[in-house]
């Protein structure tokens, strides 16, 4: 048996287990949570494996050292990838605690049971616990890859709802990094360059002191960096405020507005991978094509970004709400010139950023600050403007489709083109590393397991729709964006299977068939069939009503990354100046099911981002950057606009690998809402958002 | 201008020396140690720093504290406590209506007020009432029901 991944990289069962304190079992992760429930479905895994209670289990929080090395938490992997580890490392210990066990009271393994960490001898207490036999057990100890997993037959806890753990704490008012202020802290704020070019040359202190008086500021000027440390929070923001409106830079960003549309990818520079497929032949097969486009997407955090730091003693200890605390602490390192060894960093968290937002720029400024300001706690909030305005953005892609029908009327030769910007470069230059001048990052490192020549960019993720489809080719165009873009929820893969799921509506409306049998007659995999089936019938797509009503019901389908959960969505609507969503469905396979209301959490919110980003988001550049710095500018879907969403989850699948559920239901969401509203209007757009305008230009043209 | 400012928060009379321009959710974050608002845009657009002041849930960042002396403050703190939880936020944690959180203590606060005005709300008068609070995670549907599922409690403990 092999060992997983994350318990491999970080092979001692101590590091993930352990029974230190009285009928606690403390279970260490590398994972972190940001309301996504990862902890609660882990700490579930973990009770099961060692059966205790789920209250018998300290999760650990997330700290450099005290944790496993587990990276980003990023990819809706947390379940599959860290969930797999904390199995088989309790698996482990469970197994080393029960030999210690039988050899004590002279049984054979096979005659105890387990039941809230005590042990039972043909059912009857042994009066031997894991506390009473820690001393015993060494689990300074490598995984053995030996120890079995208790079948999913016998899960008791696995399987389950659980209430979320952390979010009692969040519905009394506590919780966040954001409301960390120890002893003596200083708050700062950062002027930020308007460009990584730009450089700054003219500040008028007098006017920053003259703005927050009577409260006093430090100004702390290097390079092209600049805080503004006071004991006062409002006159650090006044400081910076102040400070905005007098700076003088040299090669500030001069964006023109119409970068914010997506026909201007193709027009930036690029880096082309070209398919390895040849061309396609001539034929005189039917062939259609049509490009779809989504445009730069905010994180939209309702929280802006935060960062506190200390650094006394030549050491530094940061606390953050980033997606890992070990990565962290590499950047930290780098920037601020520290031996690894220095440097602690405490995972806190934050609000929902659904990807790589301000959050790892926001811990380094108080980073940047406390080596400099040694002694006191710096605690940076980013305001409003800074989060819309200098986080990555998630990149604009434009995606051209070609495909060709047989003469039965199915997909016989499919292209997919791509022009997209990174969708993880971002973490490539930080934007206090920039302002101080130090030499350009090294470029990120490639995701480890990839085989050999193969190249991973989020831009090609889903690339191809999820149908037996004989000859596929992917090329992707990587575009220099005109401002920073990095991992936003699903990286490319909501946006490829929005415009592969709309444009398999347009290729069966050229064969003639309906969508969903035209859907199902180009799928062999059961489980794909029975989300297809499954959620056809919930949404009454027999009784779909003609096309160009302003009524619509819109169908998609599609498996994650091609090897993660199955789900299918579809989306009821009406169209006349604007879309009005009436209802959602999705229906999710994504194997072994380890909180079902946490999975239909995460999906029904990912139903739902996808509806503002269809009906109403659009970053937009101008000028210095990005102008759309406030919710007024950038206007998210609101509860009075929020469709019902069912949801249901296949749990029949409990053998098989669990797949994460975080981004599965965005594209296929996206893709039902094109669908519904091309049936509604009679006319398809393409490009989103779905804004009054292009429905006024479609019916204008239809 | 510095001087003595006393404001009603929770019920409690809390005597403070700020400056009086200052926002009501900078005192209540850096002065008050209450914590439940939250800094979300600081102009009003957001609802993660809602306060209930005389009977109106509204923005406490665009709140002056020179003009809130005689009149009542409710945060967050004041609705309930895990020790003796509000219905809303029992309601909260058995729906799971919540992911990251952040707009959750705005949004309880839009909520009590609203049923504070009128106890048995529709689905559409709840969503109208909290369209100005914004969620970015999408837990929409389940924050609509349970604010509805705490109003029928309440309604049903009224009338018994």
């Amino acid at each position: 048996m092999s060992v997983p991944a994350s318990l491999a990289a970080n092979p001692r069962l101590d590091r993930w287990v352990g029974f230190e304190t009285p009928g606690r079992a403390r279970v260490a992760i590398g994972k972190v949570e940001y309301g996504q429930g990862a902890l609660t479905g882990l700490a579930q895994i973990a009770a099961e494996e060692l059966d205790v209670t789920m209250d018998q289990v300290d999760l650990v929080n997330p700290e450099t050292d005290a944790s496993p090395d587990e990276g980003l938490t990023v990819g809706s992997m947390s379940t599959e990838t860290s969930g797999a580890s904390i199995r088989a490392a309790c698996a482990e210990a469970r197994a080393l605690f029960v030999a210690a066990a039988a050899h004590r009271l002279g049984c054979a393994p096979g005659a105890l049971e387990i039941d809230g960490g005590a042990f039972l001898l043909e059912g009857e207490p042994s009066g031997l616990d894991y506390w009473t036999l820690a001393s015993e057990v060494d689990l300074a100890v490598a995984p053995t890859g030996e120890a079995k997993a208790k079948p999913p037959e016998q899960h008791r806890i696995v399987g389950r709802d659980f209430g979320r753990l952390d979010l009692p704490a969040k519905v009394f008012g506590q919780a966040y990094l954001h409301d960390l202020a120890p002893e003596g802290v200083l708050h700062a704020r950062v002027l930020r360059q308007p460009g990584f070019k730009a450089t700054l040359v003219g500040l008028n202190e007098t006017a920053i002191r003259h703005a927050v008086a009577p409260a006093e500021v430090e100004i702390l000027r290097e390079a092209s960096f600049v805080a503004f440390i006071s004991k006062s929070e409002a006159a650090a923001v006044a400081a910076v405020n102040a400070a905005e409106q007098g700076a003088q830079w040299n090669e500030a960003r001069d964006l023109a507005p119409a970068l914010s549309e997506t026909a201007s990818l193709k027009e930036l520079p690029c880096q082309s991978f070209p398919s390895p497929e040849a061309p396609p032949e001539p034929s005189n097969r039917r062939r259609h094509s049509a490009g779809y486009s989504r445009p730069y997407i905010a994180h939209g955090s309702m929280g802006p970004s935060c960062g506190l730091a200390l650094y006394e003693a030549g050491e530094l200890t940061v606390w953050t709400h980033a997606q890992g605390v070990y990565p962290m602490r590499a950047l930290l390192a780098r920037v601020c010139s520290l031996e690894p060894s220095k440097i602690k960093v405490i995972h806190a968290q934050g609000a929902g950023a659904y990807g790589h937002n301000g959050s790892d720029d926001a811990a380094v400024d108080a980073a940047v600050i406390a080596v400099r300001r040694p002694g006191r706690p710096i605690r940076v909030l980013w305001r409003r403007e800074d989060e819309f305005g200098h986080e990555p953005v998630g990149t604009a892609m434009h995606v051209e489709l070609t495909a060709e029908l047989d003469a039965g009327g199915r997909i016989a030769d499919y292209a997919t083109e791509i022009w997209s910007g990174s969708h993880t470069g971002g973490r490539g230059r930080c934007l206090a590393e920039t302002a101080l001048g130090l030499p350009p990052a090294p470029p990120p490192a490639a995701p480890p397991n990839l085989p050999p020549g193969v190249r991973f960019s989020g831009g090609i993720l889903n690339a191809i729709p999820s149908y037996d489809i004989p000859v596929k080719r992917v090329t992707e165009h990587v575009v220099q964006a005109p401002v920073r873009t990095s991992s936003l929820r699903g990286l490319g893969g909501p946006v490829n299977t929005y415009a592969n799921e709309c444009f398999v509506d347009e290729l069966a409306e050229l064969a003639g068939e309906d969508p969903v049998a035209f859907r199902l007659a180009q799928i062999s995999d059961p489980r794909a069939i029975a989300v297809v089936e499954r959620t056809a019938a919930m949404c009454g797509w027999a009784q779909r009503g003609e096309a160009g009503t302003g009524r619509g019901l819109g169908f998609a389908y599609c498996r994650y990354r091609d090897r993660g959960a199955y789900v299918a969505a579809a989306a009821a609507l009406t169209v006349d100046t604007e879309v009005r969503l009436e209802r959602m469905w999705c229906v999710t396979d994504c194997g072994q099911v380890i909180n079902p209301d946490a999975c239909k959490n995460q999906l029904e919110g990912g139903m739902i981002m996808a509806a503002s980003w269809a009906l109403k988001e659009q970053v937009k550049l101008a000028g210095r950057g990005i102008a759309s710095t406030t919710w007024d500018d950038y206007p998210i879907l609101r509860f009075d606009e929020v469709p019902p969403v069912d949801v249901e989850l296949m749990m029949n699948q409990q053998h098989q690998r669990s797949s994460g559920t975080g981004e599965v239901s965005l594209g296929p969401a996206l893709a039902a809402i094109g669908n519904a509203v091309a049936h509604a209007l009679g006319a398809r757009l393409r490009d989103l958002p779905f804004t009054r305008d292009r429905i006024a230009r479609a019916l204008l043209a239809g | 201008m510095i001087r003595d400012i006393d404001l009603a928060i929770n019920g409690e009379r809390r005597r403070l020396r700020v400056d009086d321009t200052a926002t009501l959710l900078d005192v209540l974050r850096n002065e008050l140690d209450l914590k439940a608002a939250r800094f979300g845009c600081g102009a009003g657009q957001c609802g993660t720093c809602a306060v209930i002041v005389d009977g109106e849930d509204i923005a406490a960042c665009q709140l002056e504290v020179g003009n809130l002396e005689g009149k009542a403050i409710t945060t967050l703190e004041g609705i309930g406590t895990a020790s003796n939880p509000h219905p809303l936020q029992t309601a909260f944690i058995e729906l799971q209506a919540g992911q990251c959180g952040y707009c959750l203590a705005g949004i309880l606060v839009g909520a009590k007020a609203l049923l504070d005005r009128n106890p048995t709300p529709t689905r559409s008068e709840i969503a109208a009432a909290l369209s100005w609070h914004l969620c970015r995670c999408g837990a929409h549907n389940r924050i609509l029901a349970a604010v509805a599922l705490a109003a029928e409690r309440m309604s049903r403990r009224a009338a018994a």
